[in-house]
């Protein structure tokens, strides 16, 4: 998806884990998918570097679909769409 | 010939079999250090495992196993070497150091108040998520005795047994993954 498409998108559920260090965001997305629906959007704000990195493999194994990152100036929405 | 066939398609079936029973998704880990920084980085890759939907199991032995302690309680029926061992041991994760710059507490406690400021999770917290995700730990009896602790003064831990090196060995077999730290 475009940066465009992605900041329209309509998201379930908003993960605010700008601040906390690794693992903190992915425990944050770990705990929080299981609180939204098959098919649902869910959105992860992080201001951790490598959670950019982190997010999309975690996606790959989980078979979550990954849709995309919009930069912000301080930190990154991350976009994925439960399996 | 078809008989010789499909005794060799036996054959291969039971191994096939093998295979899908011997790796599951599953990361074990000896935990072995009382090191602050060598429990922080197992205690993380055990919760990051947990959320990558692995089954963790660790391993505690050794100089980790203080770091399970539980500074309010107390062991009961120790002897004298026993009760000396565990006071001069650190008493719970609170209480570990450093590998490197200890420097008498100073360097610990500096390290501590920068990873509050970068809001990495302590050691306790970790823990804390570590029994909420399912991470199972068994502690290595043979070496809980030696280093004079009792089962009893251990943190209230949701997965927690004491085992011995069989059940290291056979969880290890069937994981994917397997560290020692």
């Amino acid at each position: 998806m475009t940066t465009e498409e992605l900041a329209t998108l309509t998201t379930n559920k908003i993960i605010d884990a700008r601040g906390t260090a690794c693992p903190g965001p992915l425990l944050a997305a770990k705990k929080a998918i299981g609180e939204i629906n098959s098919g649902e959007i869910m959105e992860i704000y992080s201001s951790d570097e490598g959670t950019k990195n982190d997010i999309p493999r975690w996606c790959q194994k989980m078979s979550h679909d990954f849709l995309g990152i919009v930069e912000e100036p301080s930190y990154s929405r991350m976009f994925l769409r439960k399996a | 010939m078809d008989l010789l066939l499909n005794e060799q398609l036996e054959n291969l079936k039971k191994r096939f079999d093998n295979l899908e029973k011997g790796t599951k998704d599953q990361i074990s880990m000896v935990i072995f250090s009382g090191d602050l920084d060598k429990l922080l980085a197992a205690m993380i890759i055990a919760t990051g495992a947990a959320a990558y939907d692995m089954k963790v199991k660790l391993f505690f032995t050794f100089w980790a196993i203080a770091a399970l302690r539980d500074p309010k309680k107390n062991g009961k029926g120790k002897n004298l070497i026993q009760s000396m061992l565990g006071f001069m041991h650190p008493k719970g994760s609170k209480k570990t150091k450093l590998s490197k710059m200890h420097m008498c507490g100073m360097g610990t406690t500096m390290m501590k108040g920068i990873m509050k400021k970068n809001n990495v999770a302590s050691l306790e917290e970790l823990i804390k998520v570590g029994g909420e995700m399912g991470v199972e730990i068994a502690i290595c009896e043979m070496s809980m005795n030696l280093m004079g602790f009792k089962k009893e003064e251990m943190i209230d831990y949701p997965h927690m047994t004491i085992c011995g090196v069989a059940t290291f060995l056979s969880d290890a077999s069937e994981s994917k993954v397997q560290l020692f730290i």
